[in-house]
């Protein structure tokens, strides 16, 4: 299997951690991952996205031009990857944040209230768990269970009421599907 | 082996330096290695090592210098702009014979270029990079695992021969995570013997000196006949690369770092079309594996270079085709890297017997003088 | 017969090649003999610069590295960070300090690197022939300024112990000449002063020595101690512009 995953941001919305999580959850499953970061002076403007790439082979690019999911959680990221996705790709959108619609109809769309769902749970912040619970429970490329391990990994300085916290926001993002 | 972490490529380059047992570290910042010195920062003081934020690559590199000279493993990185200052104490390094390692992590030039991946500085690494005749190990690694396990092979060859060693990364290394796991136990520094050169306190012996010049007639020469010695070892001796499907190939693309796994991705396409592509990748860069490319030369139809630079290394694959075959390039700079697709399309163009339209000579427009 | 005096033991016997009435020579003497009474001969690392001294290397008795012109700080700097218990002096001109390294000797105070520095300030370059220097003063003649330093065009002298002076890090600052046998013995205690300092981890400890250059101001020996009593010093004050030490 190749699950090549764009997800893209506002700074602050915890775009670059989603992604160590998935990538981390990847490599807890015994599959290769990868994780490559916008950085430097791209970071500046307030916007953030990363690539990840989770496989049962070798991954040789960890820069993913063309995904096979897409994660958008603001409104300009909408415009700026929807283009990028393969035919028949997955996209999942934001829809608290996200008021746009998108203009393909070759490929699958998924929309998730994350920062409403988040926000239901008590903190704005665990926004990007919800979106990587969906992708979780839709793409099947990584389990729920795997990203939740890795949160212990990834989230080294989390206390043990905000992993519970985390892990409440991956099951109601998968369940939202 | 242990289990594979998941890792940034500074980080591990960083992580890797120290568990080989570097000590001193002396950096400046800069775009996209930061996370080496942040992590050194960090982690040097429990390991009993020194760090300085230096103010600026000049002094920085003029501070490995000095740590060198007494005989602990120092480290400096740097990315593109950075290691261009950093040249004049890289001569110095290398004119005084000693052991210490240098990262950089490319980014986009000339100038300030851009902070995207680029491997437009091989031909200052692989060619000494500041002034004078010397030469440099450049190890190329193309996974976060070579970037935490390359500081230790970069200290044992500085060590063995006296000669600085560059470790040639870029943007994507550094930046991107992977899984990757450490090859070796971490060394303790106390058990490393101490060079009979090394300058620093030391009792009841004599005085030490530790210099780059020869002034008195014909002394430089000399030296420098002498220093050429032990390079033709290392050229002889010391030369890494992997070859993946060459026995079968009708054209062997060349690529190093990260080029190659986009090499790599293009490979496994052609394959599954039915091309016979294989890949050559050199390790070190210096020392170049002229000879084996030069041996593939007589088995294969063509080379493809595929470079992050404008036609650096294709230079190097040329001397040791030395006209034999066709050498075409495959490049993109200023931050793209190189896509499996396009790398496909170049093996066909240059399989259906292309003309070689390349820089910086094409043998076959050579028709001899009258 | 009693020997009254003797060669440093931290000298070599290697005859040095400066020029008659250069000041070099007696500054060479004051630190071994400093280095002597410390007892910190098998401790010391000289550090030589691009210049006039770049043979030190080969005058001093204890291990040395010599490196590029202006960087003697930062590889002083390395050397002292990998080996605490060494005891490094960085030796530089004006040309190599206060222009070329201004950098690194300014961060290395900044940092207040536990190093000794002596600079020697004889407004001119010597090695590679009478250029200006930084410290070369308005009116003085030299090869790239035959006509005098003009400050309309060439600025002005800068006066190194008063700039370090606002450098907290500078622990110890003392501005000494070489002209006199009093003017030597101050010298001497500054330097060793500055020795004792990084014995003691006191920090950052620099002594500038005014210093003669006949050759090169194009005069005799006596007219350059007059040329350093009269005009040097006025521009540069002879005193202690910072003492920190215990």
């Amino acid at each position: 299997m190749y699950q090549g995953i764009r997800i893209s941001g506002f700074g602050g919305q915890g775009i670059v951690s989603a992604g160590v999580l998935l990538a981390q959850a990847g490599l807890t499953e015994g599959k290769k991952a990868s994780w490559f970061p916008s950085y430097g002076a791209e970071m500046r403007g307030g916007t953030a996205n990363c690539s990840v790439v989770i496989a049962s082979d070798e991954v040789y690019t960890p820069i993913v031009i063309a995904p096979d999911t897409v994660i958008v959680m603001n409104e300009p990221s909408l415009s700026k990857f929807e283009p990028l996705l393969k035919k028949g790709g997955l996209l999942i959108i934001n829809s608290s944040l996200v008021n746009s619609k998108p203009q393909r109809t070759d490929i699958k769309i998924l929309n998730v209230p994350c920062n409403e769902i988040a926000q239901k749970l008590g903190n704005v912040k665990v926004a990007n768990l919800v979106a990587l619970g969906a992708f979780a429970a839709a793409a099947q490329a990584v389990g729920i269970d795997a990203v939740a391990k890795a949160m212990k990994t990834v989230f080294k300085r989390a206390t043990p009421e905000m992993l519970e916290l985390n892990k409440k926001a991956l099951e109601a993002g998968a369940k939202s599907i | 082996m242990s289990e594979k972490v998941l890792m940034k490529g500074n980080e591990a380059l960083a992580e890797g330096a120290l568990r080989a047992g570097c000590r001193f570290f002396a950096g400046y910042p800069i775009t996209p290695q930061n996370e080496v010195p942040e992590y050194m920062s960090a982690k040097m003081p429990d390991r009993g090592g020194a760090f300085v934020q230096a103010e600026s690559e000049t002094a920085a590199v003029n501070m490995i210098y000095g740590a060198a000279a007494t005989g602990i493993r120092s480290m400096t990185s740097s990315s593109s702009p950075g290691i261009s200052l950093k040249q004049e104490g890289i001569s110095y390094i290398a004119g005084a014979d000693l052991p210490c390692l240098i990262a950089n992590v490319m980014r986009g030039g000339p100038g300030l270029g851009n902070i995207a991946a680029a491997q437009a500085d091989y031909f200052q690494a692989t060619r000494g990079g500041g002034h004078g005749d010397y030469r440099t190990f450049v190890l190329a690694p193309n996974s976060v695992e070579e970037m935490g396990n390359f500081p230790k092979l970069a200290y044992e060859l500085s060590e063995k021969y006296r000669i600085p060693a560059l470790i040639l990364a870029d943007g994507i290394l550094g930046q991107m995570m992977e899984g990757m796991s450490f090859n070796f136990e971490p060394v303790d520094p106390k058990t490393l013997k101490t060079p009979d050169w090394a300058i620093g306190p030391a009792k009841g012996r004599e005085k030490r000196m530790v210099f780059s010049y020869y002034l008195k007639d014909g002394e430089l020469e000399t030296a420098l006949l002498k220093r050429e010695q032990r390079y033709a070892v290392v050229e002889e001796k010391e030369v890494l690369f992997e070859e993946r499907y060459t026995d079968d190939a009708e054209i062997i693309i060349v690529a190093y770092g990260i080029s190659s796994r986009a090499a790599l991705a293009g490979i496994e396409e052609a394959r599954k079309e039915g091309i016979k592509v294989g890949l050559f990748r050199p390790i070190t860069l210096w020392p170049f594996p002229y000879k084996r490319i030069c041996e593939l030369a007589q088995k294969t139809k063509a080379f493809l270079c595929v470079e992050m630079s404008r036609g650096q290394m294709i230079v190097d694959v040329k001397l040791a085709v030395n006209g034999k075959i066709p050498v075409y390039l495959h490049s993109r700079v200023g931050g793209a890297m190189p896509d499996g697709g396009d790398i496909v399309t170049a093996v066909k163009s240059a399989l259906s017997g292309k003309k070689e339209q390349l820089s910086p000579f094409n043998p076959s427009e050579c028709k001899g003088g009258k | 017969m009693q020997p009254i005096t003797k060669k440093p033991q931290s000298l070599t016997n290697v005859p040095y090649h400066y020029c008659p009435g250069c000041g070099h020579g007696v500054v060479h003497k004051l630190i071994a003999e400093s280095i002597d009474e410390l007892g910190i001969r098998e401790r010391a690392v000289l550090v030589a610069p691009v210049g006039c001294a770049v043979f030190a290397d080969s005058y001093f008795n204890c291990d040395t590295i010599q490196g590029a012109h202006g960087r003697g700080p930062a590889i002083a700097t390395g050397i002292k960070r990998a080996k605490p218990d060494s005891i490094v002096f960085s030796y530089q001109g004006d040309g190599d300090l206060a222009s070329i390294g201004m950098a690194e000797i300014v961060h290395a105070a900044v940092r207040s690197e536990n190093i000794t520095v002596i600079f020697i300030n004889n407004a001119i370059y010597g090695m590679t022939g009478g250029q200006m220097a930084p410290t070369t003063l308005v009116g003085q003649p030299a090869t790239t300024a035959p006509k005098g330093r003009d400050a309309a065009l060439q600025g002005y002298p800068i006066n190194i112990c008063e700039m370090f002076s606002a450098i907290k890090g500078a622990k110890y600052l003392e501005r000494v000449a070489v002209d006199a046998p009093a003017n030597i013995f101050k010298a001497k205690k500054a330097i060793k002063k500055a020795f004792e300092n990084q014995v003691n981890n006191v920090g950052f400890s620099m002594v500038e020595v005014l210093s003669q250059c006949p050759t090169n101001w194009g005069t005799d020996a006596v007219k350059s101690l007059e040329f350093v009593q009269k005009d040097l010093m006025t521009q540069y004050p002879l005193g202690v512009f910072k003492n920190e030490g215990k």
